[in-house]
Order: structure tokens, then sequence, then C-alpha cells
């Protein structure tokens, strides 16, 4: 039986994966709505809104949900990380704000003319930022070591976070996100020719997200040792990485061979396995060497009152999701089977 | 700006810019939800057309909401940690309750807003009220846990730091019990006010218009209700608030000294010279009846209480004051309306009723944000009463002007956009003519 500090930081893993699977392919569309180009490319744009419509609010609600975990289960590290990572967690908000205000504004407008373009370019942009700082904040995390009671500005609340090692994070989710994107738009589309875009993008992108993998190995060596001994010199450690690598070729490969749905899951396994590898490294931390699940958990109470509520959510809120997604998403994946 | 002063202004500009959205994110699926049963009771497409009119308004309105939510959640960190690391234990598991309405409150709503053609009539209509529900269950948890910092329960002190701690007592805690309701109201009443306003400005422009008179009576009706119940709702709350936080009662209601048979006090300037109120009006005996039905029951005044535990006063009783005098006038309005349903059998003939209702366009959200700050102002210099001081709770990182800055540039900046949206919104209203070709295309589909 696990103790309610490694349940919770369990949910707290599977929550940042569901938001990465879902949350984190609105952002990636995001990307290829900026990168559209050629003679469909509004096609492409339309694509891109139909699919995000319905769902793009609920997935949004899964960072909400890790940031009540958080604060409720383990106010101490949330405390922490929001004194020394203010910038990039307020430019990470300012890129939310303007990503879905400029999607309503855009979708849910009465007309339908010129200033539409600007609210995509905005939406585009914008979905470039959010990604890109989420993946710096979890690497400053993992590289931890977050100064207390510093002397300069600098060093307290800029240098945790301008490191290579957060900022080669950050790029490598947001290439992880398009890639996602990618794998879900072809399943999205009857159109031949938007799948034929999108299969040759999400191959690119898949290719991109292995570099950066190795990339962000090797620099964890010097940057995250901590995170690279665990991957490296244990048994599990190596079964992910191996996984990792699996998932992704068959990913790419079942592209190559067209077969969009098989390609889809191996890229959600690949992700999945990715961010718990992660997160399997990182356990106990929550930001090395100080703030652990167990050192920074609130007592015991808090504890198990937050653990029955999540259940009894869960209980809520699949069903609902299997729902939302049954009437919205199951049509065209029934035809790709 | 000192970084106290800069974060506690960057709270209170997120939060006053949330509140708007969050109050037509709570109120407007009930309209819309009640424009559609009277779709699926008469079968005429008028009701349809409208909710699927407000669908479409509420759909930015809710986006909005979500984000500026979003940027509290992580501001609430962002500026008062030391608040978060004392009270996320505590009031924690509140926000957590929040979390899985906002799912169901998003997941529905995403298929009311895409699902005309997907489910079946009853399964919308259904939809649209998990989405009411789940909007009110955010709003109730939220607001009670912001009545925790007014009245803290469910732990005790131990060395400085709370233990023995309970979150279903710190949930259910005074304050926030009456609180609850008197917000829900709020934002029904602002809702309904707001939009039958608006509705009753194109009325006057285009008489006889179906549209607009049904769509006039449904917001209309939901406003009137709820406007009849809010001072009473504000009247229990004033009580507790007599009870439990005793100076802010003062200062809401320009108690100076502590007498017996206090007098009830209209208007006031305060002289912080003198620590008086200059040129008020005053109804005798009133203040004591209100609070404890007795005309010579005791009212404490503000001087019993040690001066720096004082709020800003000034602040603090013009906007007690503009909440009440707005609560007043609504409920008077409300009182017209049902006299007018009852002589005449229906709300949009009289020209001037409309008018006024133009007129009241604005004022719930007035007095919502007036009510928040007399609370939250009034809280002060506390964040939690008696615990914890604002002052103590902010962050050590300097340089928060910066953010609020930028904040303040961005939200003024939704703001002009959300406000030219629903303005193309009013315009794009269908006319007379319009409504029948609709009538005919909805028939058809
Ligand atoms: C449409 C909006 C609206 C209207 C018409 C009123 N109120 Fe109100 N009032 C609010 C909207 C509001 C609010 C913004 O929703 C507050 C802020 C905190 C809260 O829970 O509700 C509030 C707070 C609030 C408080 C402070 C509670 C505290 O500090 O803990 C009192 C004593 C009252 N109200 C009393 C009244 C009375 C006597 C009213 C009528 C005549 C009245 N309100 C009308
Ligand atoms: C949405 C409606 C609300 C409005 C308009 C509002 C308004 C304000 C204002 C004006 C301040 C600044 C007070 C000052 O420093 O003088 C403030 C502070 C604050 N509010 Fe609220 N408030 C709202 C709801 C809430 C809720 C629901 C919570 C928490 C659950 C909350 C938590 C806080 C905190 C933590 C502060 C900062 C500390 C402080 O200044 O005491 N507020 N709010
Ligand atoms: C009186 C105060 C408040 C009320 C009545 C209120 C109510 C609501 C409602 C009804 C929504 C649903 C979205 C919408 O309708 O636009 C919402 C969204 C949200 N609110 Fe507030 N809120 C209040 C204050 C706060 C505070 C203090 C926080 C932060 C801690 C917060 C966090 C959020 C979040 C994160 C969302 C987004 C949920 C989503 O994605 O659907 N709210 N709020």
């Amino acid at each position: 039986m696990m103790g309610y500090e490694a349940t919770l930081a369990f949910v707290l893993l599977v929550s940042l994966t569901f938001y990465a699977l879902m949350g984190g392919a609105d952002f990636g569309a995001g990307v290829w709505h900026l990168l559209a180009r050629g003679s469909s490319r509004r096609d492409q744009h339309r694509l891109i809104g139909d699919a995000l419509g319905p769902i793009w609010e609920v997935n949004h609600v899964w960072l909400i949900l890790i940031v009540t975990i958080l604060f409720t289960a383990f106010p101490k590290a949330y405390v922490q990380i929001s004194i020394t990572l203010h910038i990039p967690l307020t430019l990470l908000v300012i890129g939310i704000v303007l990503r879905g205000s400029a999607f309503a504004f855009r979708h849910y407008d009465v007309k339908d003319d010129e200033i539409h373009v600007r609210w995509d370019q905005l939406f585009a942009i914008s979905s470039l930022i959010s990604p890109l700082l989420l993946g710096v904040i979890i690497g400053a995390m993992t590289v931890g070591h977050f100064p207390v009671n510093s002397e300069s500005f600098f060093q307290g609340y800029v240098s945790p976070w301008i490191q290579t090692f957060p900022l080669i994070l950050g790029i490598f989710t947001l290439s992880l996100f398009a890639y996602l994107a990618a794998t879900y738009l072809l399943l999205e589309t009857n159109n031949a020719q938007l799948q034929e875009i999108f299969r040759k993008r999400a191959i690119i992108a898949g290719l991109v997200v292995g570099f950066l993998e190795e990339a962000v190995l090797i620099l964890g060596k010097s940057g995250a040792p901590q995170l690279w001994g665990e991957l490296q010199y244990s048994l599990w450690g190596a079964c992910l990485q191996l996984g990792v690598g699996g998932f992704a070729i068959a990913a790419v490969w079942f592209l190559l061979t067209r077969r969009y749905w098989w390609a889809r899951t191996c890229a959600i396994l690949q992700v999945t396995m990715t961010i718990w590898a992660w997160g399997i490294a990182q356990f106990p931390y929550l930001v090395p060497p100080d703030l652990t699940v167990f050192n920074a958990a609130a007592p015991e109470i808090t504890l198990q009152f937050i653990t029955a509520a999540l259940f009894l959510g869960a209980l809520l809120l699949f069903p609902s999701l299997f729902y939302l997604f049954r009437i919205f998403k199951g049509g065209q994946k029934a035809q790709h089977e | 700006m000192s970084n106290l002063l800069a974060a506690r202004s960057l709270m209170a500009m997120a939060l006053g810019f949330h509140i708007i959205f969050a109050i037509v994110g709570m109120a407007m699926p009930l309209l819309m939800v009640l424009a559609e049963w009277r779709w699926l009771r008469t079968k005429e497409e008028v009701y349809l057309i409208i909710a699927k009119r407000w669908a479409k308004g509420t759909a930015i309105f809710f986006a909005i909401g979500a984000v500026t939510g979003t940027v509290l959640s992580f501001q609430l960190g962002l500026l008062w940690p030391r608040f978060m690391e004392w009270a996320g234990p505590i009031i924690g598991p509140a926000f957590a309750i929040e979390g899985f309405a906002f799912f169901t409150e998003a997941i529905f709503l995403g298929i009311y807003l895409y699902g005309w053609q997907k489910v079946s009539p009853r399964a919308h209509l259904a939809a649209g009220g998990v989405v009411v529900i789940s909007g009110i269950v955010s709003g109730v948890v939220v607001v009670m846990a912001n009545g925790w910092m007014n009245t803290p329960t469910g732990f005790t002190l131990l060395n400085g730091l709370p233990s023995n701690i309970d979150p279903i007592a710190a949930l259910l805690n005074p304050s926030g019990l009456l609180q609850a309701p008197h917000m829900i109201l709020a934002a029904f009443a602002a809702a309904g006010f707001a939009v039958a306003g608006i509705h009753a400005f194109l009325l006057l422009r285009q008489q006889g218009n179906v549209f607009h008179q049904a769509a006039f009576t449904i917001a209309l009706t939901v406003g009137c209700v709820s406007a009849i119940l809010q001072p009473l709702s504000g009247d229990f709350l004033a009580k507790r608030v007599a009870d439990f936080q005793p100076l802010k009662l003062a200062v809401f209601e320009g108690q100076v000294h502590t007498e017996k048979g206090a007098p009830f006090r209209i208007g006031g300037i305060w002289n912080s010279e003198q620590e008086a109120f200059d040129y008020v009006l005053e109804i005798p005996y009133a203040l004591s009846l209100m609070l404890h039905l007795d005309p010579q029951g005791e009212v404490q005044g503000l001087k019993d209480f040690a001066k720096e535990n004082w709020p800003p006063i000034g602040i603090v009783r013009t906007a007690f004051q503009i909440m009440v005098l707005i609560g007043l006038i609504m409920m008077s309005l409300a009182l017209w309306a049902a006299w007018l349903a009852f002589k005449k059998r229906n709300v949009f003939e009289s020209k001037t009723f409309l008018k006024a209702m133009v007129l009241a366009t604005p004022l719930g959200f007035i007095a919502t944000e007036a009510g928040w700050v007399a609370t939250e102002v009034g809280r002060q210099p506390w964040v939690i009463v008696g615990y914890l001081k604002t002052a103590e709770a902010v962050t050590p990182m300097p340089g928060v002007i910066i953010p609020f800055i930028f904040f303040a540039g961005l939200y003024t900046f939704l703001t002009c956009i959300v406000i030219w949206l629903m303005w193309r919104h009013v315009l794009a209203s269908p006319t007379q003519l319009d409504m029948m070709r609709n009538v005919k295309e909805a028939k058809q589909a």
C-alpha cells in the first residue's frame, strides 16, 4: 500500500500526463496553425479550429487540477516554486490567457471578417509560449537547488531557470506537443490532402523529438545529474528508455505505412513513457535536493481528504470525459480502425 | 509603489476582472437553459434562437473566465506564498472540489455549445443543466474559501502554525455559509439585469420584436427574483459580520463610538484628523433595530479597536454604501416589474420601465465589485483575520510593479475587445423580419 504522499505524487504525474496528452496537443495544434502553408492553408486552419473547439477548455482544467493538488498536498513545494520561478510562471499564464482569449474571439464571434486573421495569428503565436515555459519550469524543478535568501535578483529569480537544461527541455516540450498534435489531426479529417500534409509533419516532428530527447539526456548528465543517474544506472530506467525508443520508431514506421490509428497510439505511449521516466527518476523529489513529496507534504488529514475528493471526483470525471470524447471524437476514429 | 501595494493592486485587479466573467459564466447557462426549456415546452422557435444566440456570447465570457481564473490560481502562490503555505492544507481541499466542478462545467459546456446536432434535445437540455449546477458549485466553494479568510475555523494554533486541521469545518465557516448564497444571488441579479437591459434597449428601438420580448422576459424574471432576495440575504450577512468582525461592521456602518440605540447613517465623508464622519444623514435607532431587532441594542464602534487594525475606512464604507444603494434600487425595479406583470400582464409595454431598465444595465456588476471591495479591503490589514497579516504573506520577489503594469495593459486590452465583440453581437441580433426567416430555416433544419 502506497502512503498518501506517494499516491498523491502519482496522481500528480497522471494529471501531468493527461495535461500533456490533451492540453499539450491543443498547444501543439497552435504550432501547426502557425506553420500552415500552401493552398490548403485555410483548410488546415479550419481543421485545427474544429478539432479544438469542444474540448480545449476541458483539457485545460488538468493544469488547474495540478496546481490545486500541488498547493493542497505539497504547500511547501508550491510556495518555493512560486517564489523562485515567479517569472516563467507569470509568462506561462500570460501565454495561456492570450491563447484562450484569441481562440474564443476567433471562434465565438457572430461575424466572420478580416479581424479574425489577427486573432488566428495571436492564437498561433501564443501557443508557442506556454509549452516552452512549461518545459522550462519542469526543467528548473529537475535541476533544483533553488537558492534560499539569495543575494541578487538574478541569482534568486533568474538563474534557476535560465540554464541550458531547462531551456532545452522547453524546446523539447514544444516539439513533443507539436508531434502529438500532428498525429491526432491525422485522424480528425477524411481529406486525403490534409492527411498527407500532417503525415509529413508528424514524421518530421517525430524525428525532431527523437533527436531532442537524446540532447536532453546528454545535457542532463551535467545539468541534472540526479535524473541522469536514475535513468542510466537502474534497470527500470533502461527499460523505460528502451520503451520510449521502441514506440518512437514504431510511430514513425506506422506513419510511413499510413496506419494512423496505430501511429497515434504509439505516439501517445511514447509521450506517456517519456513523462513517466522523468517522474520516476525525479521521485521522491519535487525540487532536489531539499523538497521531497514527504517533507513538503501537508498534514495527514489534508492528504486523506484530498485523496478522497480526488477519488470521488474521478468517478464523476471519467464517465463525463468518455461521453464528451465519444460525442466529438468518436466518428473519425471508427472509420480508420 | 511598494511591493506590497503592487501585489495587492495586482490581486485586486485580477479578481475584479475575473468576477465579471465568472458571474456571466454562472448565470447565463441558467438563462439559456430556461429559453431552451421554453422551446421544448412551447415549440416556438424564437426560444431556440434565443438560446443559441446567448450561447455564442456566453462562450466568449466563459473562455475568458477560465483563463483569468487560471491566472488567479497561480497568482495566489506567486503573490501570497506565505498565505498559501498557511492556508493551502486547510482550504486547499475546497479548491480540489472546485477543480472537479470546473471539469464537469467545461465538459458539458462543450457538449452544449457544439452538440446541438449531435445529441437529443433532452440530452442537450440536461447538459445545460449540468453546466448550471457545476457553475453554482464552483462559485459556492470558492466563496466559502474566501469566507474562511474572514472567519477562519477548522484548526488550532500550535507554536504559531495551524494543526488539528479539519477541512470540512474550515469549508463550512460562518462567513462563507452566508457569503455564498449572497454571491450566487448577486450573479443572477447582475447578469439578469444586464441582459434584460440590453434587450430593453433594443426593444425601445424595435417595438414589438418578439425575439427581444421573449429574451427580456426570461432575463428579467431571473434578475428580479434574485434582486428581491438579495437585500434579505445581505441583511443576514450583515448580522454575521456584526457577530464575527465587529470592527468591519463598524466601518461599513460608520459607527465611530460604541453606542446603544445606534442610528443608521447614510452618506458621510471620513475625516481622518477628527476621526469622525462629516455630512452624515442619520435615521435614529435604525441600525440597532436592524442588527439586534431592538432599538436600544448596542453597536460597537471602531474606536474600541486598536488603530493599527483599522482597514482603510473611506474606501470600505463608500463601497459598502454603493452596494446597498444599488441593492435597494434593483429591488425597487424588481417590485415595479412584479407590479407590471400583475397589473398589465406583460412587462415590455411600459416605455418608462424599459428606459429605467436600460439605465440599470451595469448596476449589478457595479454592486458586485463594490461588495467585494467592501469585503476584501474591509478585511485589511489581515489576510487571514486574526492570524496572518497581508504584509507578512507577500512574496519576497521585488518588482511586482512590472507584472502589475503588464496585466493592467493585458486586461484593458481584453476588456476593449470583449465590449467591442458584444457590441457586434447586439448589432447582429435579429430584426422582426430576420426572425420570420430564421424561424423558417430552423423549421427546415
Ligand atoms: C448584485 C450585487 C449585490 C447587491 C445588490 C448587494 N450585494 Fe452585498 N455583496 C455582494 C453583492 C451585492 C457581493 C459582491 O457578492 C459580496 C462581496 C462578498 C460576498 O460574499 O458578496 C457582498 C458582500 C456583502 C457584505 C459583506 C460580507 C463580509 O464582509 O463578509 C454585506 C454585509 C452585504 N453584502 C450586505 C448587503 C446588503 C444589506 C445589500 C442590500 C441592500 C446588499 N448587500 C446588496
Ligand atoms: C472575485 C471576487 C473578488 C474580488 C473582486 C476580490 C477583491 C479583492 C481586493 C480588492 C483585494 C485587495 C484588498 C487590499 O489589499 O486592500 C483582494 C485581496 C485578496 N483576495 Fe479577494 N476578492 C474576490 C474574491 C476572493 C476569493 C474568492 C479569494 C480566495 C479564495 C480571495 C483571496 C484574496 C487574497 C488572498 C487577497 C490578497 C491578500 C489581501 O489583500 O488581503 N478573494 N481581493
Ligand atoms: C467570488 C469569487 C469567484 C467566483 C464566484 C468564481 C466563479 C467562477 C466560475 C463560475 C467559473 C467558471 C468559468 C466561467 O464561468 O467563466 C470560474 C472559473 C475559474 N475560476 Fe473563478 N470564481 C471566483 C474566484 C476565483 C478565485 C479566487 C480563483 C483562484 C484561486 C478562481 C479560479 C478559477 C479558475 C482556475 C477557473 C477556470 C476554470 C475552467 O477552466 O473552467 N476563481 N470561476
